[in-house]
């Protein structure tokens, strides 16, 4: 099997498009017509094949546009990759889950011979042929987690866990969704989660924790959050909210098939066995309002959903400026007619 | 049949280690290597009798740089009934058990500066696993490790005879005490301290580090000897409707495990005897979270929210 | 973007004696000392001999500064012209100080934010540090945009003392940073700036 890579951006020209294919395994993240709020993971087990759940680690036809933009961020922030010293462990463990799941997934694009401690990996499709000593970062052209995580899509965060909570000590962020991993360094669980309104009202994030805390070795869980963006952009973070937030002022109903966008994230969470850490990878999926149409379900579920949010949240999601405009565009294509129960995507 | 999480492994070697424990190596069935681990973790023995089903909860003490092997050590204990009798009488060369995943509620603190740790009998396990972790990171540590005598000590011997600079053995028959006070008054900024032993010489740890103003943030204990058991108790679960035996030598995940429910974490509402040091006092005392690996009951009945 | 009710704003539980302590080191200001002289005389002389106040007295009069010595009885006391001296002080004890140390602040936050981010770098515990803000509001707060600090921030929004920006002072909170994030107020439509109004005073 030959994928052949889409040669999208995620700035300036923003040629990212998802192509009839890709619309079809977007984890289109509503199970019920009214919005409802939580944390709950379910276990990270392989779904159909063709779905984003059909490998641990998903790479799709943006691999290569998406490991550019990449590029670029660290190029602008290296503060976009930080891990405190006592991380070291994790962030081989991390190199580790990402290169065995990707070869045993994509034998074609990525290879791994491990001899003892003697690593061989080839990215095919970027072009990378490296021998490292496992454990040795002074054979590595970067430290770990920055190494491959150059190499894979999604974002990755490593937790610590101490004292029955768990610690963001280390991980790299270029495709976020308004957080910042240099000012939330160092945090635990809840002050991280600090800016989510509902979660600490209904007691969801003590409910998660505790999850998390028990998330064993080969167990990993998963679950889907979801915001909104304008342009299909991956990096909005914080430190360039004076670059993106400026989009939020120049949605019309003219333009918003094309420039609003459902962000997906699939979060998934794995136990990492010698450092105990925990790492989460968060990656992100885009679905233009346009591209939301093709799918008549979807087309009435998002807009109910949309409606029902709570105030608080509108505001979290940064969406208060397009929300309307929005709703009135999708508005026609509800017909009213009942969404089956459940998900709406395999 | 084997859990979801958990495997077959063999048991490639059985030795007779100190007069009531033996070490116990296991190897992987078939090529696949075993989990990676971290220092301080155990697995989750499963020990199937005609009639009786035990869960044990061992460390794995061998070095978490070679998952080639996991090594454990049980002590027999007195009057047990339990998993440790069946481990020393029915498990030997060649047996097949069944072990879980390896948890770590006892972890080294990788924001610690220094590490200092205390042992009795057979709490010495998970430090071993930590020597040789410790060793290879380079970092700052004490082993201070008390047994009754050198037939009771596992690992006693081999530990004298590598003549560490920083381990140091003492025998209560002899007299020797470890001299915490005075240990616990030199030690610099960041030094955490890790106590495995039996109820008394933890209780005895923990309160000479706050004597000696040292903060709970950076006290941690694992109890290993025997647990006391608990009276016969029902535990109903709340979402499952499932209610659910314990014997008095079976803790809540034991019977969980068996029977086939998944136990992440739990809330529960009874008198709960913690024979844990994970949770803070303030947790105990609200008993809003259980450890159900080591919760036994003390009679009656509780509701678990699963 | 809102300034929100945030979980990583830190909670001062107030100050508490560990009276099994072998040595107390306690930073504190003008406001902050107050709840100082109330710790020692709850505890004790035996207390108050182990204790080493570093005292920023940057906001006090020569006679408020006499005043405090004589009601912390037996401790010892040491004044600073400013938070950084003191703190260059305090790294300079951490260094050399041994478990059976505790470590106390009490003031505002900027005070005990520079404190438990230095007892963080000595590897103590931020639970560890007994703390108590007392007096003014201030912040010290981030540019999350140009990475720069600005000082003693009573208002929001406030203008960034590095690159010029006007700032939203958000209630996120640092720990490693000692510092709360500062977010650009016309980033959405350029020159929409909000008044500013003194809420940290």
């Amino acid at each position: 099997m030959n994928t052949i890579f889409k040669p999208d951006t995620f700035r300036n020209d923003f040629t990212f498009a998802n192509s009839p294919a890709a619309i079809k395994r977007f984890p289109f993240p509503f199970c019920e017509d009214t919005y409802t709020y939580s944390l709950d993971m379910e276990p990270h087990v392989a779904g159909p094949a063709g779905s984003v759940y059909e490998y641990p680690i998903d790479i799709d036809d943006h691999y290569v546009s998406d490991m550019a933009d990449r590029a670029h961020v660290l190029k602008d922030d290296p503060l976009r990759c930080q891990a405190f010293p006592h991380m070291m462990t994790a962030q081989w463990d991390l190199l580790e889950l990402l290169m065995t799941s990707m070869a045993r997934a994509y034998p074609h694009q990525f290879t791994l011979h491990r001899n003892g401690d003697q690593w061989h990996w080839i990215n095919k499709t970027l072009g990378i042929d490296d021998k490292f000593r496992f454990g040795d970062i002074s054979t590595l052209s970067y430290e770990p987690m920055e190494y491959i995580a150059r190499q894979c899509q999604g974002d990755f965060t490593l937790l610590d866990q101490r004292d029955n909570n768990l610690w963001l000590d280390g991980g790299i962020a270029t495709s976020q969704a308004d957080w910042s991993l240099d000012f939330s360094l160092g945090m635990n669980f809840m002050e991280w989660h600090g800016a989510e309104p509902v979660a600490h009202d209904t007691g969801v994030s003590d409910h998660a924790l505790n999850s998390l805390l028990n998330v064993q070795q080969n167990s990993p869980v998963r679950r889907l959050n979801w915001t909104m963006t304008l342009n299909p952009r991956l990096d909005n973070s914080p430190e360039n909210y004076d670059i993106w937030g400026r989009d939020r002022a120049t949605v019309t109903p003219a333009n918003v098939g094309d420039k609003v966008h459902l962000r997906v994230e699939l979060q998934a969470v794995w136990r990492l066995p010698r450092s105990n850490a925990l790492v989460i990878s968060t990656r992100t999926y885009f679905l233009k309002m346009r591209e939301l149409l093709t799918q008549p379900n979807w087309a009435r579920r998002f807009p109910r959903v949309l409606k029902s949010l709570p105030a608080e949240l509108v505001d979290a999601k940064g969406i208060t400026r397009y929300r309307d405009v929005t709703l009135d565009w999708l508005n026609p294509y509800d017909d009213g007619q009942a969404t089956p129960t459940g998900c709406l995507f395999k | 049949m084997t859990t979801h999480n958990s495997r077959l492994v063999h048991v490639a070697q059985v030795q007779q280690v100190a007069r009531e424990i033996k070490r116990f190596e296991l190897v992987s069935l078939d090529e696949t290597p075993l989990p990676a681990f971290s220092a301080g973790a155990h697995v989750t023995v499963t020990m199937r009798d005609r009639d009786h089903v035990w869960r044990n909860p061992y460390s794995l003490m061998g070095s978490p740089l070679d998952a080639k092997r996991y090594e454990i050590s049980v002590l027999r204990v007195p009057q047990s009934r339990g998993g440790s009798a069946y481990m020393h009488r029915n498990v030997g060369i060649g047996s097949v058990l069944e072990i879980s995943a390896p948890v770590n509620q006892f972890p080294l603190s990788n924001v610690g500066r220094k590490h200092i740790m205390i042992a009795g009998g057979i709490g010495i396990t998970p430090f071993l696993a930590m020597l040789a972790q410790i060793k290879q990171d380079k970092r700052n540590f004490e082993l201070h490790y008390a047994v009754r005598s050198v037939f009771d000590g596992a690992y006693f011997d081999v530990l004298r005879a590598a003549d560490l600079p920083n381990v140091h053995l003492y025998r209560s028959d002899r007299g020797e005490r470890i001299a915490l006070p005075g240990i616990l008054a030199s030690q610099p900024l960041g030094t955490h301290l890790y106590v495995c032993g039996p109820q008394k010489m933890m209780d005895w740890a923990l309160q000479t580090a706050r004597r000696e103003g040292w903060p709970d943030e950076s006290v941690h204990c694992e109890r290993f000897s025997a647990q006391p058991s608990g009276k016969t108790a029902n535990v109903k679960l709340a979402r499952s409707g499932k209610a659910i035996y314990v014997g008095e030598h079976q803790s809540i995940l034991g019977t969980f495990s068996s029977d086939g429910v998944d136990a992440p974490s739990l809330c529960g509402d009874g008198q709960l005897l913690h024979n844990d040091h994970t949770l803070s006092v303030n947790e105990k005392l609200t008993g809003e979270r259980a450890t159900t690996c080591a919760t036994r009951l003390d009679g009656g009945s509780l509701t678990l929210d699963l | 973007m809102l300034v929100s009710g945030n979980k990583s704003r830190p909670i001062y539980r107030g100050l508490e004696p560990d009276t099994f302590a072998k040595h107390n080191i306690i930073v504190t200001d003008g406001d902050g000392c107050a709840a100082v002289i109330e710790m020692a005389i709850a505890a004790g002389d035996a207390f108050s001999k182990r204790c080493t106040v570093l005292l920023c007295t940057k906001d006090l009069s020569d006679h408020e500064r006499d005043e405090s010595v004589r009601a912390l009885g037996p401790a010892t006391v040491w004044f600073f012209p400013t938070l950084e001296t003191l703190l260059t002080r305090l790294d300079g004890m951490l260094r050399t100080a041994r478990m059976g140390t505790r470590l106390y602040a009490s003031g505002s936050e900027p005070l005990i934010g520079s404190t438990v981010k230095t007892a963080l770098a000595h590897g103590i515990d931020h639970r560890s540090v007994s703390t108590e803000h007392r007096g003014s509001n201030k912040r010290r707060v981030q540019c999350v945009h140009c990475k720069g600090m600005t000082e003693d921030v009573t208002s929001t929004a406030v203008r960034c003392a590095h690159c010029g920006h006007t700032l939203l002072v958000h209630d996120q909170y640092s720990r490693r940073l000692a510092a709360y994030m500062g977010v650009r107020a016309d980033a959405e439509v350029l020159g929409e700036t909000p008044a500013s109004i003194g809420v940290f005073q």
